[in-house]
């Protein structure tokens, strides 16, 4: 398994989840990662190498819907309870300085 | 088209697309909101297509039938699946990930051929959901950079869409344009999709690397926002210089992101691969597998129509044309081809129907509206030189206008009264015996000549012999 | 305290008045409500207004539901149209959902009326409804103590009397834990039975939505009313409800209990003791004990905190202060987000979604979250082993009683520790209930676990009854 997690790994993945951690929560967070991550080793013993992973704990296939349509939301309504709306759209700051 | 000058120093381009269709459902793909083009912002919007807290996807039945469509028209495998969600930010994307497949794909292995019998792999054809729409506002521009904020509309979010990868296939940009414009006549062929490249619901991102042959691909650039089949071909060229230029100035291609800016005619850097996204990938726990089985397949292969290029081969077969060519090409994309078809069954002749057709019927729906027995009564006439071949065109207009009728009633009203072969031949002996000097030109091997006397035999014919019955004649008598 | 099947039946036959019951909740929310906190939003006006309705109806001789003028509490992260739905999150505070969840739709359907949403930890991570950003829950018991959690609030507000029943959701303990800590039965269905339309997402593969109620004839017949295929849930089993009331009096001779004899360390004695307690219940009244073996339950908590997490890193990447919730408003977008997303979030839903986004991420993803799910694979190959020799298996709920506040939030690990009886059956996507089977250390409750295969839950429910008439 992976080595101890760093500061700079925990910076990084902040910024994969858009969470701009202050420096004493990004140090507590590096601390109590390493703890969890270091518990989780656990299975590192294990040999799971012809074990098949498993994403789904009931065995469904082919949830199908039909192509039909039912009325909208209510623009009005979803537009109220949006942080900032114009024209009938949501408004949001610049994408200055982003990575697109 | 434009011939572009080949690449300098033995430099090949290699190109892959990846193209994007909005599929041509009612509803979208995880959800019964409309999709609709064209609607006022944000009235075709659900839970779902807002990614509320809660709402949950269900797979549209009608969508994954048009993506089998696509796969089987395109050769390809369709497979056992599974969707992912691909995690990144943006506003235009509601949940912040965007459910997609990835290593399940519905369709892989295929192919499509374009003229020449030149064949283009096809990686996969996968589906995926559609984002919102950002309108960028203020600044300098009105595009992302430099822009003081941007307005959201969701409707498109949520919209069924086919990703069709090709391999990286394709060595000149006017292959990339005829793949592109092939793909198209398919989707439209099998009712995919409206395939409209103007109203984004056909986008196209291409992949372009250089290299020389005998050594590896090079580093592959992304072009992003090519809308026309043209920019495509436009955007190839210009990428595939501008590399070059790089890789010859002592630079190096960095993988990136680019944009097509279809005013400047040139590609811009977006985004370079080192501050690319991690999309944490993993499967997407609010949907099963898809499964679909053979039966399913069976139906969907069984109800598909008969593909463009199968097309274009039968009607060349039947007319005597080129299945590479314009005539085969325009007709078949007008879905006018079963019209021709009708009109050789009536009797006609077969190059002079494709070709009428393809001249005349543009404006005409796959069932034009003159009587398949009319056109073919029309290239009787011509054949069998009842009528002039301007003498034709001038009563395929009157046909089409009248929305069809009597031909040979139409010819006798225009006065254009069939002068047979005796007739003109004494007027070809007629005009050498008043153009001497002419006929002995043209007895010496001028060929300019022929006009004058051409001219002579029309004149006196009032412009009812024909042209080429009266230039046949002129050839017989020469030798 | 009023069963909710006698409030049905009176209700129905008319010789008990919604409006009369619903006013004697609301009365002892007034009396009690400041000191537990067990909801995040009364909405007494419209349970009175629905509660007429359903009298109203009686008195028309209507038909009405089948739970007709029972007061129900909602945990709150099921969507409810209009009225507020916070996850007790400060990013979704404020926010009116344009729509119902499915159970709502159905237990409204069935005449219930809903009383308000109740408190939970934060985006239902927690053990505790510490981690509430609205401040924790009490325990009806002994106020300086937790209710347990995620679930607390709802927990709470049945055993304070605030309501006949409540929902909760369970993903990895979030009702059975606070059941057995607030001394009421709580129970997590088998994944699928119940829809998650409208329940919001913690983490989707584990996610599922179940009664509390004050004895287990009122849960068989809650259950029976929320579960049940729902087409806009593409994880719903297309199976109609169970019959569950039917079977409580069925007894347990000749059923097999199993008792697991490897299970994790760390239980209390009086926990322990209680558990003996029900097996010899049960071997009392002709049901065979046998022992089984779930060897890989020890990596348990290592697969579900990654897992979890890791769904849960996506689910909530949502709440970008765009479309609805709360903003902190920033130059550019990047800032918005990250700011947005700061404020919002409370310290534990960070550290989750930072644990969740790492297990996911390019070069750890093999190691963490594609280890956890061959992990979680094991496991319920223990229990499908198992199952071929029992029918139904015993455990502790909670390794102890309610515990005192504060006595684990410096520790996340010992707070996860509190899910060890509980997260197995998640993992496997099996049902499993919490019994209340006397008291333990300082008097307060005690609750057996009993587990049972995939839509298993008549064997869970004859043993779970068979438990509550020993008593
Ligand atoms: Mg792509
Ligand atoms: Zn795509």
């Amino acid at each position: 398994m992976a080595e101890k997690i760093s500061k700079e790994t925990v910076v990084k993945v902040s910024r994969l989840a858009r969470l701009s951690l202050t420096t004493e929560e990004t140090e507590r967070m590096t601390a109590q990662l390493a703890g969890m991550l270091e518990h989780f080793r656990d299975i590192d013993a294990l040999d799971l190498a012809s074990v098949e992973p498993m994403t789904q704990p009931y065995p469904l296939k082919n949830v199908l819907r039909k192509d039909v349509e039912l009325p909208s939301l209510d623009r009005d309504e979803v537009l109220d309870q949006a942080p900032a709306a114009e024209s009938g759209r949501f408004r949001v700051p610049p994408t200055i300085g982003f990575d697109v | 088209m434009s011939e572009v000058a080949a690449l300098p120093n033995g430099w090949q381009l290699i190109v892959g697309l990846e193209v994007h269709v909005e599929l041509a459902t009612k509803t979208k793909m995880f959800s019964a909101s409309a999709n609709r083009f064209g609607d006022e912002p944000n009235t075709n919007i659900d839970p779902v297509t807002l990614g509320l807290p809660g709402a949950l996807p269900v797979l549209n039945q009608h969508a994954i039938e048009l993506a089998i469509r696509i796969g089987l028209a395109l050769n390809c495998k369709v497979q056992p699946c599974t969707f992912h969600r691909k995690n990144y930010f943006y506003p235009d994307l509601p949940k912040a990930y965007q459910i997609t497949q990835y290593d399940h794909p519905l369709n892989i292995d295929g192919h499509l051929m374009l003229p020449g019998d030149v064949r283009i792999g096809i990686e996969r054809a996968h589906l995926e959901e559609d984002t919102g729409k950002s309108t960028h506002f203020g600044g300098s521009s009105g595009r992302i950079h430099g822009s003081d904020y941007s307005l959201i509309d969701f409707n498109r979010a949520g919209v069924p869409l086919v990703e069709i990868v090709s391999r990286p296939d394709i060595r000149t940009s006017e292959q990339a344009r005829q793949y592109v414009g092939e793909l198209r006549s398919i989707l439209l062929a099998v009712g995919a999709s409206d395939a409209k490249m103007e109203e984004g619901s056909m986008r196209c991102d291409v992949n372009v690397s250089v290299h020389k042959l005998g050594t590896p691909f090079g580093t592959r650039c992304e072009i992003k926002n090519v809308n026309s089949i043209r920019s495509v071909g436009r955007a190839i060229d210009y990428e595939a210089r501008r590399q070059v230029d790089v890789i010859e100035g002592g630079g190096t291609i960095r993988q990136e992101t680019r944009h097509w800016d279809d005013a400047t005619g040139r590609t811009e850097t977006l985004r370079t691969k080192e501050d690319a996204d991690d999309y944490r990938y993993f499967l997407e726990p609010d949907l099963v597998p898809l499964v679909p089985d053979q039966s399913w397949i069976d139906a969907v292969r069984a109800a598909l129509p008969v593909l463009p290029a199968a097309r274009r081969q039968a009607l060349a077969e039947l007319c005597g044309v080129d299945k590479d060519g314009e005539s085969a090409f325009v007709v078949v994309e007008r879905g006018q081809d079963d019209y021709v078809s009708a009109v050789v069954a009536a009797g006609g002749d077969p190059r002079r129907a494709v070709v009428y057709v393809q001249q005349a019927f543009a404006e005409q729906s796959a069932t034009p509206k003159v009587p398949a027995k009319d056109l073919a009564a029309l290239t009787i006439l011509e054949r069998d030189a009842k009528v002039t071949s301007t003498q034709a065109k001038t009563l395929l207009t009157d046909l089409i206008e009248a929305g069809g009728g009597d031909v040979s009633a139409m010819a006798t009203k225009r006065g254009f009264e069939a002068l047979d072969k005796s007739a003109v031949e004494a007027m070809v002996d007629a005009a050498i015996a008043a153009e001497p000097g002419a006929w002995q030109k043209y007895c010496n091997g001028e060929e300019k000549a022929l006009g004058a006397l051409v001219g002579a035999v029309m004149k006196s014919s009032k412009g009812k012999a024909d042209g080429k019955v009266i230039t046949a004649l002129l050839q017989a008598k020469r030798t | 305290m009023q069963k909710l099947v006698d409030i049905v039946a009176g209700v129905t036959n008319g010789s008990l008045k919604a409006s009369a019951v619903v006013e004697e909740h609301l009365a002892r929310i007034v009396a009690r409500e400041s000191e537990i906190h067990a909801f995040n939003l009364v909405t007494a006006d419209q349970a009175r207004t629905d509660a007429a309705k359903v009298d109203e109806d009686v008195k028309a001789g209507k038909k009405v539901g089948a739970l007709a003028g029972v007061p129900i509490a909602l945990k709150d992260n099921m969507c409810t149209r209009g009225v507020e739905t916070t996850c007790s999150s400060k990013i979704l505070q404020g926010w009116k959902p344009p729509y119902d969840a499915t159970v709502v739709t159905k237990l409204r359907a069935a005449g219930a009326v809903i009383m308000g949403k109740t408190n939970l930890d934060e985006f239902a991570m927690g053990s505790s409804t510490e981690n509430s950003a609205f401040g924790p829950t009490k325990n009806p018991h002994d106020v300086s103590r937790v209710p347990g959690g995620s679930s607390g609030g709802s927990a709470a507000a049945v055993s304070a009397g605030f309501a006949a029943a409540s929902l909760g959701s369970d993903t990895g303990g979030s009702i059975r834990q606070p059941a057995a800590l607030c001394g009421v039965v709580g129970v997590k269905p088998t994944y699928g039975v119940v829809s998650r339309y409208g329940l919001v997402a913690f983490a989707s593969s584990l996610d599922q939505i179940g009664p509390f109620t004050s004895d287990v004839r009122d849960a068989a017949t809650l259950l029976e009313v929320i579960s049940g295929h729902d087409p806009m849930d593409s994880t719903s089993i297309p199976q109609p409800a169970p019959s569950l009331v039917s079977v409580l009096d069925h007894g347990v001779a000749g059923m097999r209990i199993g008792r697991v004899t490897d299970l994790p360390e760390g239980c209390e004695p009086d926990v322990l003791a209680r558990l003996e307690a029900a097996f010899d219940a049960l071997r009392s009244a002709g049901a065979i004990i046998v022992d089984i073996k779930l060897p890989s339950i020890q990596y348990c908590l290592t697969a579900y905190y990654l897992i979890a997490p890791a769904e849960a890193s996506s689910n909530l990447a949502r709440y970008d202060g765009v479309r609805y919730g709360n903003r902190v408003d920033a130059a550019d977008l990047n800032s918005m987000y990250a700011a947005t997303r700061e404020a919002g979030f409370g310290e534990e839903v960070k550290r989750r979604i930072m644990l969740g986004t790492y297990a996911l991420s390019a070069g750890y993803y093999d190691a963490y979250y594609g280890k956890a799910l061959k992990v979680r694979r094991l496991i319920s190959d223990d229990f499908a082993h198992a199952y071929e020799k029992t029918d139904v298996i015993l455990t502790p709920t909670s390794p102890s009683v309610a515990f005192k506040f504060g006595s684990k939030t410096d520790n996340p690990l010992a707070m996860y520790l509190c899910d060890v009886f509980t997260i197995p059956t998640n993992l496997a996507g099996h049902p499993a209930m919490s019994v209340p089977f006397g008291t333990g250390a300082d008097s307060m409750p005690v609750g057996v676990q009993v587990l049972a295969t995939t839509l298993g839950e008549q064997a869970m429910f004859k043993v779970a009854a068979e438990l509550e008439r020993s008593l």
